[in-house]
């Protein structure tokens, strides 16, 4: 009896343990998103490259795309951006930009410096349409089905693991699917 | 020292007028007062642990914006807040609605208290069942009115 009353505070150890453990590993910044399995918001905005013509979610139904929020000025973006010209490099899921609240001469000068791996990026100025995608971290990714409909969001870094594991074989399915 | 007094009020002056706050967006008091009221129930989900009212990121900054204009365009509080979930998630809300998801989160505390509560009363139970009053016996109680009524020894 007494012996096992000595075991308290051990286990109370324990627990916390596992609960401190989890809480490491969870990221306050992954947010679970409200979009995903909803149609991805409307927009029509400028293009980047090309002011006077114009980039809509509408311009993609019936392709499985994705949709990556970028700027020039975020550095997390530098980080992620090889591994998303490498993806477009392999040409299984077209890749679009919404350049997020950037100078348009910033942005086009970021791309000729670090490759651009986008069909087209829309200009996204004021960061209306980001609010929009619930954007509040930059990057910020999309993958949207044929239907227009937000499949998958990841916030923060896309790397090779996640699009390997996740986006490849979600673009793969959806693609299947029709 | 005069020189002195005056150069220290000056500078005391200057820092309140560095203090003031810079003047609001909309002119309009009234619509300012629904725009912060609001979003003081707004968390502002680059710095997390800030309202939208309190943080100066600029994400913040849009989104009290965004506020603003929605409030202009007629739209009331409850849809406004409908619009900001229905982008950011339930999260967004510093006061998180009461569903299955959030059950834990509003009844947990109560049921931890519960479970002390609990806890609590039935060491007492045990403690008194295991140590219950004993009556003393006569020879017990000799001894003692002896020991009480004993003379004081000193050393």
């Amino acid at each position: 009896m007494l012996r096992a009353r000595f075991l308290i505070p051990l286990v109370v150890f324990a627990v916390m343990v596992v609960f401190l453990g989890v809480g490491l590993k969870l990221d306050p910044r992954e947010v679970p998103s409200p979009l995903i399995d909803k149609p991805a918001p409307p927009f029509t905005l400028a293009q980047l490259h090309a002011p006077e013509k114009t980039f809509s979610q509408k311009d993609m139904l019936g392709k499985v795309w994705m949709l990556n929020v970028w700027a020039s000025w975020c550095v997390a973006c530098r980080e992620e951006h090889p591994h998303l010209v490498a993806l477009s490099r392999t040409g299984v899921v077209p890749i679009y930009g919404l350049n997020y609240k950037d100078e348009r001469a910033d942005g086009i000068a970021w791309l000729a410096r670090f490759g651009n791996p986008y069909q087209l990026s829309a200009y996204d100025r004021d960061g209306r349409i980001g609010i929009d995608y619930g954007v509040y971290g930059v990057p910020e990714t999309y993958v949207i089905d044929k239907a227009g409909v937000i499949r998958y969001k990841r916030i923060g870094i896309v790397d090779p693991e996640i699009i390997r594991d996740k986006i490849l074989p979600l673009v793969k399915e959806l693609n299947r699917n029709g | 020292m005069a020189k002195l007094l005056a150069l220290l009020l000056g500078l005391v002056l200057a820092g309140a007028v560095l203090a003031k706050e810079a003047p609001t967006v909309a002119a309009d008091p009234v619509l300012e007062k629904r725009v912060m009221a609001l979003a003081v129930e707004l968390r502002c989900l680059v710095c997390q642990n800030q309202t939208i009212a309190d943080s100066h990121a600029e994400l913040a900054v849009d989104l009290r914006n965004q506020i603003r204009e929605k409030l202009k365009e007629g739209m009331n509080e409850a849809q406004i807040i409908d619009y900001m979930v229905a982008r950011y998630g339930d999260f967004v809300r510093y006061r998180p609605p009461v569903k299955a998801t959030t059950a834990p989160l509003w009844f947990g505390p109560f049921a931890l208290l519960l479970a002390a509560l609990a806890g609590l009363f039935y060491y007492i139970v045990r403690r008194r069942r295991s140590a219950p009053a004993q009556e003393l016996s006569e020879e017990e109680q000799l001894r003692v009115r002896s020991l009480l009524e004993a003379p004081e020894e000193r050393p």
